[in-house]
């Protein structure tokens, strides 16, 4: 069994009057269904409103399953006892960098999550250590986050999290408030994590480039999971991508562009050198 | 301009005072204060002027700052000063016209500003030698035993440490908010008073608005790191009372007594 096994999973918002009663059900999750192997770099992908952040609370154990079984490290998320373990094995990390830091000092707020667990005070010292070096932010221990730039202050987030040691980390759209260099040094960030120190990582975004080196993919839309598979299946699939409102990164579709044109390409291009071979190997031909 | 407040007014420096437990220094702090008001004589007032510049010299902090401190109060310092110059009866030294300064209102004038002056100065030294969280943690622990009634201390703690480091984010937001009304005709500058209070109204609204979404995703960050208030938590800096703290409150105490011994003698 994986390390998170969704089955039939089913979150309903329930909007009430003033006078508590239900006045409509806006349903965020809808039947879904979703397994993940330990050590797997997973993305998530959906337009707004697709369900994608409301699934990823679950993962916490912030909001609990209207209906179906979500299992995380073998503990239900369901179960308000085990709350606290999940939160432990599945660590999360928010869209706004400002808005997670807690304390004015960056080792300080990467020791709050420890502190919390009850950890010794010399464990938190070497946790801390561990996670800002794990991130590169360990010559920046002593400055304030309020100094930092967006990529820096998710960094911070990021080792925050890895502080507590989870087996699994969800990023609930980390890039979305940070200017591409920012978005690079997360992602390049959170790909040593999981090459390097085997934590399971759930993407959450809406950003295609950031998903190319995935492991495994899965498409959300309406609280569904409508597409799942390698990067490189999804986006061959460039129509149904249109179809659920999301675009796929300009390279993939040049090359569809230049295949529907007639050019012999194939299908499934994530990358610039990828796309050269293929001209260079239609240029060969036409010779 | 918002952007230049600097909030706490921390001197970094190497010093023994820096390296006091900030307990220490809280207490020292409320001793001093209580022995400038509750002492008098000139003896008494040598004492407590070398008790206090002593520290000043050991803390390492240049005298320049501990007198910004008093900048602010200056008019508040004259205006004490002359209400008691003037208006307290007594046997009379000089009169001009209506006014008369008599020799207990010479006495209070001078006794007061000096006691408000040590007030802000002694105050000082531990604002300008102790980090804002080093202080919350010192508070958090010196009030720990108001916890037994009832008393959230950690909370408050809490709340204080996080005021801090959002104070900066929040007065970057004004100023972002104020530069984006004022390009669509707000204008936060003219006008009287009344004018002026009602033309916040655009800043605030926001301002407002935006705290309450900060506040709501910092209460759903610190669930998600397990925070369940301050039991069973750990210290990654936990306060330790040292050598130089127990020196510091013999140096302390062995100053209160002196004074109590000087009032008793003279």
């Amino acid at each position: 069994m994986g390390i998170i096994e969704a089955k039939d999973l089913v979150h309903e918002y329930i909007i009430r009057d003033e006078e508590g009663n239900v006045e409509s059900i806006r349903t965020a999750l809808d039947h879904m269904d979703l397994s993940v192997e330990a050590g797997q770099f997973i993305a998530v992908l959906g337009h707004n409103g697709s369900g994608k952040s409301t699934f990823a609370k679950h993962l916490n154990a912030l909001l609990t399953p209207s209906e179906g079984t979500l299992i995380v490290d073998g503990m239900d998320v369901s179960d308000e006892s085990l709350t606290y373990d999940i939160r432990q094995e599945a660590g999360m990390v928010f869209q706004n960098p400002d808005n997670q830091i807690i304390a004015s000092v960056v080792q300080e707020d990467v020791g709050f999550g420890p502190e919390n667990i009850g950890v010794p005070t010399e464990e938190i010292w070497e946790r801390v250590e561990k996670s800002l070096k794990a991130v590169g932010m360990w010559q920046y221990r002593e400055h304030s986050p309020n100094k930092l730039s967006g990529g820096q202050k998710q960094r911070v987030a990021i080792a925050g999290v890895m502080a507590m040691e989870p087996k699994c980390i969800i990023l609930d759209e980390p890039t979305a408030m940070l200017d591409p260099n920012g978005r690079k040094e997360v992602l390049e960030a959170v790909h040593a994590l999981n090459r390097e120190k085997g934590v399971t990582i759930i993407l959450i975004t809406h950003y295609m480039e950031e998903v190319v080196d995935a492991d495994y993919v899965y498409v959300m839309d309406q609280g569904k999971v409508v597409l799942e598979g390698n990067p490189r299946g999804i986006f061959s699939q460039v129509e149904t991508l249109k179809e659920h409102r999301l675009d796929v990164p300009q390279i993939t579709l040049l090359a569809h562009e230049l295949q529907k044109a007639g050019l012999a390409i194939p299908d499934g291009i994530l990358t610039r050198e990828e796309l050269i071979d293929a001209l260079q190997k239609v240029a060969d031909k036409r010779k | 301009m918002l952007r230049d407040i600097t909030l706490g007014q921390y001197y970094p420096a190497d010093s023994v005072i820096h390296k006091l437990d900030p307990r220490t220094k809280l207490f020292a702090t409320l001793l001093f204060i209580i022995s400038v008001f509750s002492f008098d004589g000139i003896v008494g007032f040598i004492v407590m002027t070398a008790f206090l510049f002593g520290v000043i010299a050991l803390s390492k902090v240049p005298l320049s700052f501990m007198l910004r401190g008093l900048k602010a109060i200056m008019i508040l310092l004259v205006i004490a000063g002359l209400f008691n110059l003037f208006l307290t009866p007594g046997q009379v030294l000089w009169s001009i016209w209506k006014i008369h300064i008599t020799r207990e209102g010479l006495r209070n004038a001078v006794l007061m500003t000096i006691r408000m002056v040590y007030l802000i100065m002694g105050s000082s030294v531990m604002t300008l030698t102790t980090t804002p969280n080093q202080l919350t943690d010192g508070l958090e622990k010196a009030l720990k035993p108001l916890q037994k009634i009832n008393v959230p201390v950690h909370e408050i703690a809490m709340m204080m440490s996080i005021a801090l480091r959002f104070i900066p984010i929040l007065i970057e937001e004004t100023d972002k908010i104020m530069k984006a009304q004022m390009a669509r005709g707000a204008d936060f500058e003219t006008g009287g008073l009344v004018k002026k209070a009602k033309n916040m109204v655009p800043l605030l609204v926001p301002l407002f608005v935006s705290a309450f979404r900060r506040a709501n995703d910092l209460a759903l960050a610190m669930e998600a790191r397990c925070y369940v208030g301050g039991e069973g938590r750990t210290k990654m800096i936990p306060l330790v009372y040292h050598k130089v703290d127990r020196l510091a409150y013999v140096v302390v105490i062995a100053y209160f007594v002196l004074l109590m011994v000087i009032k008793v003698v003279l």
